[in-house]
């Protein structure tokens, strides 16, 4: 009985101390993993590649499936009033709006990302900062090249990339050129209709 | 002792009395702390004035814990589709210089409180021409727009700084050439009773949605012959839907349902107030709470009284105090006379005693007294307690009768869609909404003034028809 208790002992030390050395193990490398560095550069880059992907994803799976090819339902600024979905933008600029909302309660996590165009039925996504107005020249004038700079901004500093952001299905390009607020009317699939603006805020 | 010494202790002895009754005053719960207030209050909050800490939560905090103070009362009208101006708008950088003319962030930038001088209606205190500051090039967008003055901006019909639901520009061509009284004219119905089944938190189990008889009462021992009460219940939607005496009487907490007669009389409640509505009309009782009537109950202050009241009241309702019984009376819950009878029993501005003899009256009581169909008539409620389609929670909706009678008050264009607008054609209503006089006269008549909206809005219209006709060729 003694020995059996011995033995269970032995083996909770072994168990024990197995797990403490796991623990440390783990935590070693957590810290190292959280340590480690990414340019703002490549952040900025990851950041565009999720948001462009779900802006596909949304923009054909569903708004150009059921309004143009099922044609069950319409796309509508008015969404709620129209009973219609919402445009492949708002659906962008509601998913910005809610991670900068989110982004406030998290003290290491700060960006915002805007879309915007050189010919914006809504003219407030006009660009408006000598970045915003350069970028989306670059992006349209070089297909495939982004843009990256920096730009200070009520007194912050900001790294700013621009991508371009390209009329992937029919549903884009026709809605923009008959929109009766549309400063052009001639897009064709696969143009730059505009970019996305990421910025991320750095130290002097 | 000498004079010096006297006056040195006479004034020792009162600072001290003068520093013990300010200190008590201002940590204490009870006292009343209006001595301490800057400048008298706005009509949106004048009630309030016992209740300093409803906005200044925080002795110590800045100007941010003022801002969650006004975001946790208004806060829900503050998102989009009902605020043109959300403050997420502002918080992008790339806005950040438009914040430098007027901190967007920050109600108070527009809304300062304790300023009667400077406050104008809907508690402004910014010059009225205020919108100059983002919009200067707005002739430059809008050509329409050219040689208007920018005091007139949020003139009635035109814009609001924040809601602007009923008079986007869409919106003002989908409801081109409307008549003045449209086709149908029939205000919504309440789901209450049909979507019963999706509201979770109804305490359907101790309470199911049966109907119950004379037999089934709960506390006849309490009723002590008073026929009146009985047959008041038993005609109400309540008995008809298994409320029984002691899902109002008793408290619900203490497990007293099922329970023996010495428990339920240990627990019983001859006067429930709100909180027991709330078990299950708690989205009514929150905009009950919301709204001017309730607004002190929130707060834990004393309920509304007429008294209390800046506008015209009736002198001999002074006293009366406002919580969910004033108004539908107990037992009876009669929703018609919570409709207009009550309300006249307290109003008494002219645009409350014109009702009367307003064409809504006559539509109101042809309905009371079954000669026109349900939801034809008129009432106070149809207008200041309409029946909207209303965000229960995040996910489901459901027409409820807003309680909150100020959801829509001001500026009144804020109307047209929870009321004027299932009756009546928007170019009406705009005019008659812009009409003081007809206000007055509760709507007697036809409105004596035109606002230009509806033109504009026409004129737009023509122009993007001849735009698509020419991208058509």
């Amino acid at each position: 009985m003694k020995d059996m208790i011995m033995k269970n002992r032995k083996r909770n030390l072994v168990i024990g101390t197995a797990a403490a050395m796991s623990i440390a193990a783990t935590a070693a490398i957590s810290a190292e993993v959280s340590d480690a560095t990414v340019s703002v550069k490549a952040m900025a880059d990851a950041l565009h590649l999720v948001m462009d992907s779900d802006r596909s994803v949304y923009t054909k799976k569903i708004v150009n499936r059921l309004v143009k090819k099922e044609k069950v339902i319409k796309a509508s600024e008015h969404f709620e009033d129209d009973k219609a979905l919402v445009l492949p933008a708002q659906m962008f600029r509601f998913g910005s709006e809610l991670a900068m909302k989110r982004a406030e309660k998290l003290d290491d996590v700060n960006f915002s990302y805007t879309l915007q165009s050189l010919w914006p039925i809504n003219k407030q996504n006009a660009p408006k900062t000598e970045a915003e107005k350069i970028g989306l020249k670059f992006v349209a004038e070089n297909k495939g090249k982004n843009y990256y700079t920096t730009e200070k901004l009520g007194g912050t500093n900001y790294f700013t990339a621009v991508y371009a952001d390209t009329g992937v299905a029919p549903v884009c390009v026709s809605c923009h050129n008959k929109h009766p607020d549309t400063p052009k009317k001639d897009f064709k699939i696969g143009d730059v209709m505009g970019g996305v603006v990421i910025r991320i805020p750095v130290d002097s | 002792m000498g004079n010096t010494t006297i006056k040195w202790v006479v004034w020792i002895v009162l600072s001290t009395i003068a520093g013990v009754w300010l200190g008590y005053t201002m940590l204490s719960d009870t006292a009343d702390k209006t001595l301490f207030m800057p400048g008298p209050l706005t009509p949106g909050h004048h009630q309030l004035a016992q209740a300093c800490d409803a906005c200044h939560v925080d002795a110590f905090g800045g100007g941010e814990v003022l801002q969650q103070s006004c975001v946790d009362c208004h806060g829900k009208d503050r998102v989009k589709p009902f605020d043109s101006h959300p403050s997420k708008k502002f918080k992008d950088p790339r806005n950040a210089e438009l914040l430098e003319n007027i901190n967007a962030l920050q109600c108070i930038s527009c809304h300062t409180e304790h300023r009667p001088e400077i406050t104008a209606k809907d508690g402004l205190t910014q010059p009225v021409d205020f919108c100059f500051y983002c919009h200067q090039d707005v002739a430059k967008e809008r050509p329409s727009h050219q040689g208007m003055g920018f005091e007139t901006c949020k003139d009635s019909g035109c814009h609001n700084f924040h809601n602007n639901r009923a008079l986007y520009t869409d919106f003002l061509i989908k409801h081109l050439q409307e008549p003045p009284m449209l086709g149908e004219m029939i205000l919504p119905v309440k789901e209450f009773v049909n979507v019963l089944e999706e509201i979770v938190e109804y305490p359907r189990e101790k309470y199911p949605v049966i109907p119950l008889k004379e037999k089934d009462i709960d506390a006849s021992d309490r009723l002590n012959g008073k026929a009146e009460i009985k047959t008041d219940w038993l005609e109400t939607a309540h008995a008809n839907s298994g409320v029984n005496c002691t899902a109002c009487h008793v408290n619900q907490s203490e497990g007293a349902i099922n329970a023996d007669s010495e428990t339920i009389n240990a627990s019983w409640d001859n006067h429930p107030d709100h909180t027991v509505c709330t078990n299950c009309h708690n989205v009514e009782v929150e905009r009950f709470m919301e709204g001017k009537h309730g607004m002190r109950l929130k707060q834990g202050l004393s309920a509304m009284t007429p008294a209390l009241a800046r506008l015209p009241m009736k002198p001999e309702s002074s006293h009366e105090e406002l919580t969910c019984s004033s108004c539908h009376g107990g037992h009876r819950f009669d929703v018609k006379k919570a409709a207009v009878e009550s309300c006249l029993g307290c109003h008494e501005d002219d645009h409350s005693l014109a009702y009367k003899q307003s064409p809504h009256y006559l539509l109101w009581q042809k309905e009371i007294n079954g000669k026109a169909e349900q939801g034809s008539g008129v009432s106070c409620a149809s207008c200041h307690m309409p029946r909207v389609n209303h965000d229960v929670n995040e996910w489901m909706s459901r027409i409820i009768v807003d309680h909150n009678q100020n959801a829509n008050l001001s500026p009144n264009t804020k109307m047209i869609r929870s009321s004027c607008q299932h009756c009546h054609g928007l170019e009406f209503t705009l005019d008659a909404l812009a009409d003081d006089s007809l206000i007055q006269n509760n709507f007697s008549g036809k409105p004596g003034v035109h606002i230009p909206t509806m033109d504009l809005a026409d004129r737009e219209n023509k122009r993007r028809q001849q735009e698509a006709a020419k991208d058509d060729e």
